[in-house]
């Protein structure tokens, strides 16, 4: 979702206010090395996965899928907003590049099942895009960046079953948070990261953030 | 977005207006869908408060919260209390204390929805009031727009017709204002409305009562509105006969040729009901340029992103 960092405290921007803020994602390339850096770290920030890090879990994820899968002519990925989706995107291009087959990729957006929009500032909303061969009888994986409270993925199973009756769903995260408050759990884990609810987890990504890094801020020092 | 109700076009930033038409194309998908139901609104109450009639706006608002799971419920004048003499004020009270939470309003005066909004508890949307605005209908106006010819920025759009009586013209003015259109307003001299030359120098618009000259020459219309005749709030003679006002400002067949001539991509909105002959001819109606029933489409998606953005959120209670 748009602020993973903070799910599932009421802290994030006015949506409105952020969509303004947010870069162009038509541009998203690094800054100048001379430039400033486009997205300043905070000064207490450790940095938990690089870019190379991050290109290793997705390429490990992309082959435990392929071990997983028999067959993956039903197999279709969708990424939820924001970054899921480019996350999805850069998946699905390793498997294709690994096997070469081309496998369907899409965009679930998740916010209105969610269950707590009475309790944040309105958020924004994508539109869903789900490939032509649809959901039905398919093996679904869902991508986001982190795993939290769970309440994410469980809005997500929601809007999917509007869209149809998956053969299964799988779930894939480039972090998991740990502090579950559903019975959820992933199937595929770029990084379990334990952390205090006092920490916020930030994950960075080219198309959006003009880097990729995984950063943790805020909580006690260490 | 964080305000409660919905009164005029001028209570929408840029930024506002434009969240609501990217939710509005969310939104829009929805209607292909097998299962049109979402879970957002699940447990609010809506109210469709309608003392004028209505087809398209009624149905469309009730459709609008259904699909989001909100209860609505639809009252109108006939029939209710206020067929008994309950004033207006009464009435919302009666209904405000049943804890719901939102009004969608139409009434005959003007200014009815800003006098309930001092009222109620709940949140309060302007569905048409009077001569004066019809929100929703703007935005609807302007999402169809964007669909057929993209961006609004500097594209020059003109609004034909009974300019004195519309609440449509009026919330159209202002939105398309805010989101960066050029504005042509065209009527008879009867039909515009009083002080409108120091409006226009103060807004920016241009002001006719030429429709040929402002759908021909260099600066053809990207989108031309055509507006109903109210016959319901003509009290007295604005134009001699019918046929004269076809041919002075209706889109008549031969009109509607010379212009998609002038611009093959033009647009040619109506936001209904029709009078066909009369504001617009069958030839432009059901021409590939009208984007009338495009309009009527986008009606409920564009109003499940207005309670969407009115109502998810409970702003009373936000320090959670």
């Amino acid at each position: 979702m748009a602020c993973p960092d903070v799910e599932p405290q009421a802290q994030s921007l006015d949506p409105v206010f952020a969509a303004a803020a947010a870069p162009s994602p038509v541009s998203p390339g690094p800054a100048s090395p001379d430039g400033p850096p486009p997205d300043p770290s905070p000064p207490d920030a450790r940095v938990v996965l690089t870019d190379a890090d991050i290109a290793r879990a997705l390429r490990r994820i992309a082959h435990e899928v392929l071990e997983r899968t028999k067959s993956l002519d039903t197999v279709v990925v969708l990424g939820i907003p924001t970054r899921g989706s480019s996350l999805a995107r850069r998946l699905v291009a390793v498997i294709e590049e690994v096997e070469g087959v081309s496998v369907p990729v899409g965009v679930l957006d998740v916010t209105m099942y969610r269950d707590d929009l009475r309790h944040q500032p309105t958020r924004h909303v994508e539109p869903s895009q789900i490939p032509a061969t649809g959901v039905e009888d398919k093996t679904v994986i869902l991508v986001d960046d982190v795993l939290y409270s769970g309440r994410t993925v469980r809005a997500a199973l929601d809007a999917l079953a509007d869209y149809g009756r998956p053969r299964a769903v799988q779930l894939a995260v480039l972090v998991d948070r740990g502090h579950r408050q559903l019975p959820i759990r992933a199937d595929y884990v770029g990084k379990n990261l334990p952390t205090s609810t006092a920490e916020k987890v930030q994950v960075r990504l080219t198309e959006h953030d003009g880097l990729d890094v995984v950063r943790i801020t805020g909580g006690l020092p260490r | 977005m964080t305000r409660r109700h919905l009164l005029s076009a001028a209570d929408l930033t840029r930024a506002d207006a434009e969240e609501i038409l990217t939710t509005a194309a969310s939104m829009h998908d929805i209607q292909h869908r097998e299962v049109k139901k979402l879970p957002t609104l699940r447990g609010r109450t809506v109210i469709n408060l309608f003392f004028e009639d209505s087809t398209r706006t009624r149905t469309s608002f009730e459709l609008a919260g259904k699909w989001m799971s909100a209860d609505t419920i639809n009252i109108s004048a006939k029939g209710s209390s206020a067929s008994k003499g309950e004033s207006l004020r009464d009435t919302v009270l009666t209904v405000d204390a049943m804890s719901v939470d939102a009004f969608i309003i139409r009434h005959s005066a003007s200014g009815a929805c800003h006098q309930v909004a001092g009222w109620v508890d709940a949140s309060v949307i302007n569905a048409g009031d009077g001569t004066h605005e019809h929100p929703t209908q703007a935005l609807l106006d302007a999402y169809t727009m964007q669909q057929r010819i993209g961006s609004l920025e500097g594209r020059h759009i003109a609004i034909v017709g009974d300019l004195t009586h519309s609440r449509v013209f009026r919330s159209n003015l202002i939105l398309l204002r805010t989101l960066g259109a050029r504005l042509t307003v065209v009527a008879p001299p009867t039909l515009l409305p009083s002080g409108i030359g120091a409006w226009s120098a103060r807004d920016g618009f241009t002001v006719s009562s030429d429709l040929d000259a402002v759908l021909s020459g260099d600066d053809v219309p990207d989108a031309v509105m055509m507006l109903r005749v109210q016959k319901e709030r003509m009290s007295g003679g604005y134009f001699p006969t019918a046929r004269e006002y076809a041919v002075g400002y209706g889109m008549t067949a031969a009109r509607y040729r010379a212009l998609s001539a002038a611009n093959p991509d033009v647009a040619i909105l109506h936001p209904g009901p029709m009078n066909r002959g009369l504001e617009i001819s069958p030839e432009a109606a059901d021409s590939p340029h009208s984007v009338i029933l495009d309009q009527v489409s986008a009606g409920v998606a564009v109003r499940m992103a207005v309670l969407y953005h009115l109502l998810a959120a409970d702003t009373t209670e936000v320090a959670v």
